[in-house]
């Protein structure tokens, strides 16, 4: 295991490198339902780390135990225990954003970001090492959730944690808070994030 | 090296290469048959010529809110092609009036009420996601000037909706009312048949005269510009249609009056239907895209919460337009 990358390196990879959403394309579903607004998007993100990083350091631990053909169902068992936990608790406490986020959190056991993290990371190393890959990769999906909202909120709305941030003149593009809006988003900053790619490779090759 | 030395061999009998020079036969790479009418800059500007009399009936209708919707639209439809052309790195296509057609388009098929953002907004999406984006024109899935309707459509529903018609004032006296479709969807009122045909009604800017919109239409049929099936197909099925609802209804003939010569009809059926890059190539397949989109805009029309459908028909057919091209791709002679 001697090429296998430190923890310091899982957590930076996650962020922007290696960022779930923009490189690696994972996780789209709940990227493109929760984006109408920083507050469901930010719970979002908050919530897919919280069980990120349970089922990381879980994985991790019984790792040496895991049968290779029952990978799979053990991973979404772990992941489907944190997904409930958090599921109860954003119904308990904050109800509303429960309602406003519906399916959405439950559907976070079959996320592929989480599957994947265990997949590659967390049944192969140690518990630091798994648990900052988590915190690296639940930072770059938080990065990401957020950026898009940040568009569409403001775009849609005028408004940023629904807070006037446009003068009241601004005219909302309605379409921005709905699903076409969230496509559209993230194809362009999709575009532009590959856009500065190229640029800083076109840089560092000259 | 051997194939080439092969096939040059009986070509050159006596062996002197004087009389291959002056051969009559000149070897090039398709497209062979150079088609006048297929340049863009010549469509171009027979859309451009086709659209003068619904510009010029609009300008009668509309006055300064015709003027000021086309400006805005053709200004912000060039300025965004040539930016977004130069973000590409690829040489400059203004010079093909494309931009301008979308331009024009876009504003005949805006209410002349809508403030100057809907329409530069409208054009920047049609140009920049509905053209650019794929590779610039020719390769564009959906017809330009409808993505960008649709998205300011829907971003600013209370403003295009069918109460932002009535807004406009001070114009000629027949177009301060609701237009004629949603009069007669939501309050069950028509209007004369004559006025709906010759364009005394309100609407948006191109659309409220069918007499100007099958001028120009026909002029673009004749001059081979745009095909005749998608027309055709989308009045028939429209035809159809309206004609059965009409006598199941019994409206004496009112309903299948509004439905044809009311709204966008003409002017879809005859600009934005026949654009040659989102439509079928193939005769059997224009057949389909047309009765396709008048059949989606009567669905639209009878059952949906729109008075007007034919820009999401239009949308959702170029959306199937490759797999009818698939379907109606001609075999090869000596095949089948």
């Amino acid at each position: 295991m001697a090429d296998s990358p430190t923890p310091f390196e899982r957590f930076v990879q996650g962020i922007l490198p290696e960022n779930p959403v923009y490189r690696q394309l994972l996780g789209l579903c709940p990227t493109l339902a929760v984006t109408n607004g920083m507050k469901p998007a930010l719970t979002m993100a908050c919530s897919v780390g919280f069980v990120l990083l349970c089922a990381n350091i879980v994985i991790s631990l019984i790792r040496n135990l895991l049968k290779p053909h029952l990978r799979i169902v053990i991973f979404t068992l772990t992941i489907a225990t944190f997904v409930t936990i958090a599921d109860r608790f954003l119904a308990a406490y904050f109800f509303q954003m429960s309602k406003t986020l519906g399916p959405y959190i439950p559907l976070i056991i079959v996320n592929c970001i989480i599957i994947c993290r265990c997949e590659v990371c967390a049944s192969k190393q140690g518990v630091v090492t798994a648990a900052s890959d988590a915190i690296g990769q639940a930072l770059g999906f938080g990065l990401a959730l957020s950026s898009i909202a940040a568009v569409r909120e403001i775009l849609g709305t005028g408004m940023l944690f629904g807070i006037r941030v446009l003068p009241d003149a601004w005219p909302d593009w309605v379409i921005m808070v709905l699903p076409p809006g969230a496509f559209i988003t993230l194809g362009l900053l999709l575009g532009c994030v590959n856009w500065i790619g190229i640029l800083k490779a076109r840089r560092s090759a000259k | 090296m051997s194939d080439t030395t092969k096939t040059q061999e009986p070509m050159t009998p006596s062996g002197s290469t004087d009389e291959r020079g002056a051969a009559l036969i000149h070897v090039a790479p398709s497209p062979h048959i150079k088609d006048a009418a297929a340049h863009t800059q010549r469509i171009m500007t027979d859309v451009i010529l086709a659209l003068l009399p619904i510009i010029a009936l609009s300008i009668y209708l509309f006055e300064v809110y015709a003027i000021k919707q086309l400006s805005i639209c053709v200004v912000a439809c060039m300025g965004s092609e040539f930016l977004f052309v130069k973000m590409r790195g690829k040489s400059l296509t203004l010079k093909d009036c494309s931009a301008v057609v979308t331009g024009i388009i876009i504003a005949l098929s805006l209410p002349g009420s809508a403030p100057w953002f809907v329409g530069v907004l409208a054009s920047v999406v049609a140009i920049g996601i509905g053209k650019i984006i794929f590779g610039g024109l020719g390769m564009n899935i959906f017809n330009p000037a409808m993505v960008g309707r649709a998205f300011v459509m829907i971003a600013f529903a209370q403003l295009l909706g069918a109460a932002s018609y009535e807004n406009v004032t001070g114009l000629v006296d027949a177009v301060s009312g609701a237009t004629p479709l949603s009069a007669l969807k939501f309050n069950g009122v028509s209007m004369e048949t004559a006025a709906l045909f010759w364009g005394m009604t309100n609407g948006s800017l191109g659309e409220t005269s069918s007499a100007a919109c099958l001028l120009g239409g026909l002029f673009l049929v004749f001059r081979k510009t745009a095909s005749w099936q998608i027309p055709a197909g989308i009045l028939l099925s429209v035809v159809l249609i309206a004609g059965i609802t009409d006598i199941a209804g019994s409206h004496s003939g009112l309903l299948l009056v509004h439905h044809l010569f009311g709204g966008a009809l003409m002017f879809g059926a005859f600009f934005i239907a026949t654009d040659p890059v989102t439509s079928p190539l193939t005769p059997r397949g224009k057949w389909i895209f047309g009765l396709g989109t008048g059949f989606l805009i009567m669905i639209i029309r009878l059952f949906s919460g729109y008075p007007e459908g034919v820009m999401f028909a239009v949308l959702m057919m170029n959306a199937v337009t490759p797999l009818i091209n698939r379907w109606t791709n001609p075999l090869p002679m000596g095949e089948a």
